[in-house]
């Protein structure tokens, strides 16, 4: 079948099965930034936001997601040109393996959409569902405290 | 802070940090092609069986299909499936396919098929005929008389001189004694004995194992991994298959974290098989289950330690035994054994040390390396044990390891009884930032205020603790690393590395010790690490290894480079005998003249007297100096519920100088996190059968961010005189501390004594209520 997906404001036609999962969808079609890690929806390394939503895109369906706005870390930054959450990772060295950094990125995204000051405990809230072995997440928080200061202005 | 480095001891940016956080295709399912062969595993549903008869027909009639391996047409070359230096000490016992398993998910079968659902199909195609025989999954029970023989295999055996008896399921024996503990012990004013027990537990990297491997143009096969050890796995790999080295090539792209788990061949020679027979790409990936039940785990150990202590406050003896459960195969059993008395023994120095141990096998998943690498379990008992030493003398167990911790200019016996395969290195400690370490972790936790403070009265007490740990910087006399440098046009390096970046930062960390040597910033360093085609050798990231040793390297080469420098400068400044220093890319001479990099390589390339500016530098280690730690944390017990808090954990490291502070860190709070994670929730639940129950991240827990209050690191820095610009390691010492810190603190929150983790709330519920 063939579905129509909005990938980072783009529109792109697809030819899926009935019961592909977005994940696999995306990864097939060169969105490679999110990972496959645990295929049950707990540990979080391929969140993606649709609609606003931080959701695991191992658990849905790609044919749900059809007139859904999809955003993808590919759709967040460059290497040249990098989003602020994504600089101020890597400026904190939150980054350590990197594997699940994409899905942790676009919780914290959205996130921010929604709440442009969290306390900490928010953001470590936000962040509960990206299973991170590397860190002790503290970084992280560091990074989307330091973020939304300066997507308020204040810094 | 300040520092008189210019670029080594400064926080900059991971190399690779913005590539990675971008979401770019670095790792090795990245680069997936879609025509690639799916390769699936068919497990062993039995703990313990011999394949009578395998028949695979209907699978390979299958359409799309391509290869099915099994025992019955794969190489039978014993060889072990750790990633370990040339002889290995692990012991020959494993084959690429069996006609036996040994534990619930053993490698039967593969399947290499055109898609995923075909090569799943097939393998439920598989007809497989076991004579089940009787599991044994307890390590006490394995080596008791008639116990089922595990490796009942003519051909297991071991290629070092160790004692080994697999007739007796035992995988690796090992005694070292200095003086007579026993009679020391007898005549001590005070005696102690305490048996622990540390779980089997998963490393829950989140990126999956996987490897994939094709042919080159040559028919060469090429090997993409996710591994700490490129090297290693070519030449297991050759040897598993009877094919030469130079037949192989292993590239080691981003790696998705490993923590041990990845310093093993988990089927990197089933991939390179299937493309051997087919002539055609393949991938093999495991699920997270399967990463659970069938890559590899940390021994699950039973630590008992004896001590004698005097009224004066002398420790007169201390006596380790430990119980190592290897599982099914015996990968690092007898090192990980070993560096449980290697890497806590010392800390406390006594003229009467014992050590035993017994690594045996059993039906249960396969242990193999883990971050800490046993100094964790034995952490565990020594820490507990320090502190009832503290207790007897009714003196606060802060000051007890002040005085008591080894000391610079001090070595301990056991540094050279107990190696890793053979006898240890000797060594004393040069630099040593305990105290420091102890007095600010101490100030941050409030230790004065709250160790004696009144006991709560309600349901919820509060208490604290602390562990000090010990750990090493590479296995000495053994670990080999090297690094290539090559000079550019414009004054930039290309610096290649066999060391393996697992995401620890190392890339980053040896072009900053390039960067200081040359004179020049980490962005004039073009790092590319780990591909046995490309970049010398090293033995990869273990050990705690790589930025003392491997760090070694790359200053010697960075050294040698600029010797080449000076060389053309001279000739380029025409002058001899004077100084030279290299600044901000500028050789600048005594003389007062000065030359640019660039000019140097344009001189050096294009005019006179040509040469490549470059060198290969290598480095062994001859001593593992250790970084040491102090770790403090406070709980809050509810003992209705058997809950314990984690209000606060305090982890102050001296790692010689930080080569890159924020890096430092980060490798502390992961190890703190994973050290809570293993002390408070993970465990393998397994059935009677040995299966499994919690392969999966439901239900086997590892900590989320919004599960601990607060972790505070604090790094004190010393100048390790034999590690690169003063550097020793960090990665593995911090997640030691979690077990032993947590288990004080809810003794002097409850007077209850956790020697059995995880500490579960049914756990502390029972343990709270033995006591009454």
């Amino acid at each position: 079948m063939e579905v129509v997906l909005n990938i980072n404001g783009e529109e792109k036609a697809l030819q899926i099965e009935p019961g592909d999962i977005l994940l696999d969808t995306l990864r097939s079609n060169g969105y490679m930034g999110h990972k496959r890690a645990c295929s049950t929806g707990s540990c979080g390394a391929c969140t993606v936001i649709i609609d606003d939503e931080a959701v695991n895109s191992c658990m849905v369906f790609t044919a749900s997601a059809a007139g859904k706005k999809i955003e993808t870390v590919e759709g967040l930054g460059t290497v040249s040109k990098p989003h602020p959450l994504q600089k101020n990772f890597v400026d904190a060295g939150a980054v350590q393996c990197g594997y699940c950094i994409p899905g942790m990125l676009m919780s914290a995204k959205a996130l921010l959409k929604k709440n442009d000051s969290p306390s900490r405990d928010e953001v470590k809230e936000a962040l509960s569902g990206n299973l991170c072995r590397c860190t002790g997440y503290v970084k992280q928080i560091d990074a989307v405290m330091k973020t939304a200061e300066e997507l308020r202005g204040e810094k | 802070m300040t520092s008189q480095y210019k670029v080594v001891n400064q926080s900059v940016k991971k190399v690779d940090g913005l590539a990675l956080a971008c979401g770019k295709p670095v790792f090795t399912g990245d680069v997936c092609d879609k025509n690639m062969l799916k390769v699936k595993m068919l497990f062993s549903p039995k703990a313990h069986a011999r394949i009578k008869d395998i028949d695979t027909s209907k699978a390979e009639a299958l359409e799309g299909v391509k290869c099915v391996l099994c025992y019955k047409n794969s190489p039978r070359i014993p060889r072990t499936t750790a990633g370990q230096g040339y002889p290995e000490p692990s012991p020959y016992d494993s084959v690429v396919f069996d006609n036996k398993v040994r534990f619930v998910g053993d490698r039967v079968a593969a399947i290499a098929a055109t898609t995923l659902e075909i090569a799943e199909k097939a393998v439920d195609l598989i007809e497989v005929e076991y004579e089940e025989l009787e599991p044994v999954l307890d390590p006490h029970e394995a080596m008791n008389d008639g116990a089922p023989i595990i490796h009942d295999e003519e051909d297991c055996k071991v290629i070092i001189p160790i004692a080994y008896e697999p007739e007796k399921n035992i995988c690796a024996y090992v005694d070292a004694n200095v003086g007579d503990c026993d009679k020391a012990i007898a005549e001590s004013d005070f005696k102690f004995e305490l048996t622990t027990h540390a779980p089997k537990a998963q490393h829950c990297a989140t990126e999956p194992h996987i490897s994939t491997a094709h042919l080159d143009d040559k028919d060469r096969i090429v090997i993409r991994t996710s591994t700490q050890v490129p090297f290693h796995v070519r030449r297991i790999v050759a040897g598993s298959l009877g094919i030469p080295v130079k037949k192989i090539r292993v590239i080691k792209p981003r790696v998705g974290g490993a923590f041990g788990s990845k310093q093993e061949v988990c089927f990197e020679d089933v991939v390179a098989l299937v493309t051997l027979r087919t002539g055609l790409p393949c991938i093999l990936e495991y699920t997270r289950e399967e990463v659970f039940v069938s890559s590899r785990i940390r021994h699950e150990q039973y630590v008992t330690m004896k001590g004698g202590l005097n009224k004066d406050g002398k420790i007169t003896a201390l006596d380790m035994y430990v119980l190592s459960n290897t599982g099914a195969y015996g990968s690092h059993g007898l090192t990980v054994m070993c560096n449980c008395g290697s890497k806590v023994l010392p800390l406390y120095p006594t003229e009467n040390i014992k050590f035993e141990g017994h690594a045996v096998y059993t039906n249960s998943p396969v242990a193999g390396a883990y971050r800490g690498y046993g100094a964790t379990q034995a952490a565990f008992t020594m820490e507990i044990m320090i502190d009832q030493m503290a207790e007897a003398l009714n003196q606060d167990p802060l000051e007890f390891r002040l005085s008591h911790h080894i000391k610079e200019g001090q070595g301990s016996p056991i540094f050279q009884a107990l190696g890793e395969g053979k006898e240890g290195v000797e060594q004393t400690v040069k630099s040593c930032g305990l105290p420091q370490c102890i007095k600010l972790g101490a100030e941050e936790i409030g230790w004065k205020e709250k160790c004696n403070k009144q006991k709560d009265e309600g349901p919820i007490k509060r208490g604290i603790g602390m562990a000090a740990l010990m750990q090493g910087s590479s296995v000495p006399e053994i670990d080999m690393a090297s690094a290539s440098l090559k000079m550019n046009e414009d004054g930039s390096f290309n610096l290649l590395v066999g060391a393996t970046d697992l995401g620890t930062g190392s890339d980053t960390v040896l072009a900053q010790i390039a960067a200081e040597a040359l004179g020049i910033t980490e962005e004039d360093i073009i790092v590319y690490s780990s591909d046995t085609d490309m970049t010398p050798f090293d033995v990869g990231a273990y050990a705690s290894s790589t930025t003392y040793l491997s760090g070694m390297a790359v200053k010697n080469a960075a050294e040698e480079v600029k010797k080449q420098i000076v060389q053309v400068t001279e000739s380029m400044l025409q002058e001899k005998d004077a100084e030279y220093c290299f600044e901000e890319g500028i050789v600048k001479s005594s003389t007062g003249k000065s030359v640019t990099l660039s000019e140097v390589a344009l001189y050096a390339l294009y005019q006179e007297n040509q040469f490549q500016i470059g060198t290969i530098g290598s480095a062994i280690s001859h001593s593992s100096p250790p970084p040491f730690s102090a770790h403090f944390v406070e709980v809050a017990v509810d003992t209705e519920t058997g809950k314990i808090t984690i209000e606060k954990y305090v982890a102050a490291v001296d790692c010689g100088t930080a080569i890159n502070p924020k890096l430092a860190e980060g490798q502390t709070e992961g190890a703190v996190f994973n050290g809570i994670s293993y002390a408070m929730t993970e465990n393998y639940i397994l059935n009677d059968r040995g299966k499994m129950l919690n392969p999966n991240f439901r239900h086997y827990k590892t900590l989320k961010s919004n599960d601990i209050k607060e972790v505070k690191t604090i790094l004190v820095p010393t100048f390790e005189p034999t590690g690169p610009y003063g550097a020793k390691s960090v990665s593995e010492i911090s997640i030691n501390g979690a077990m032993p810190a947590i288990s004080n603190a809810v003794y002097n929150a409850t007077g209850v004594r956790l020697l059995d983790a995880p500490f579960t709330p049914d756990r502390v519920l029972a343990a709270i209520k033995a006591k009454g």
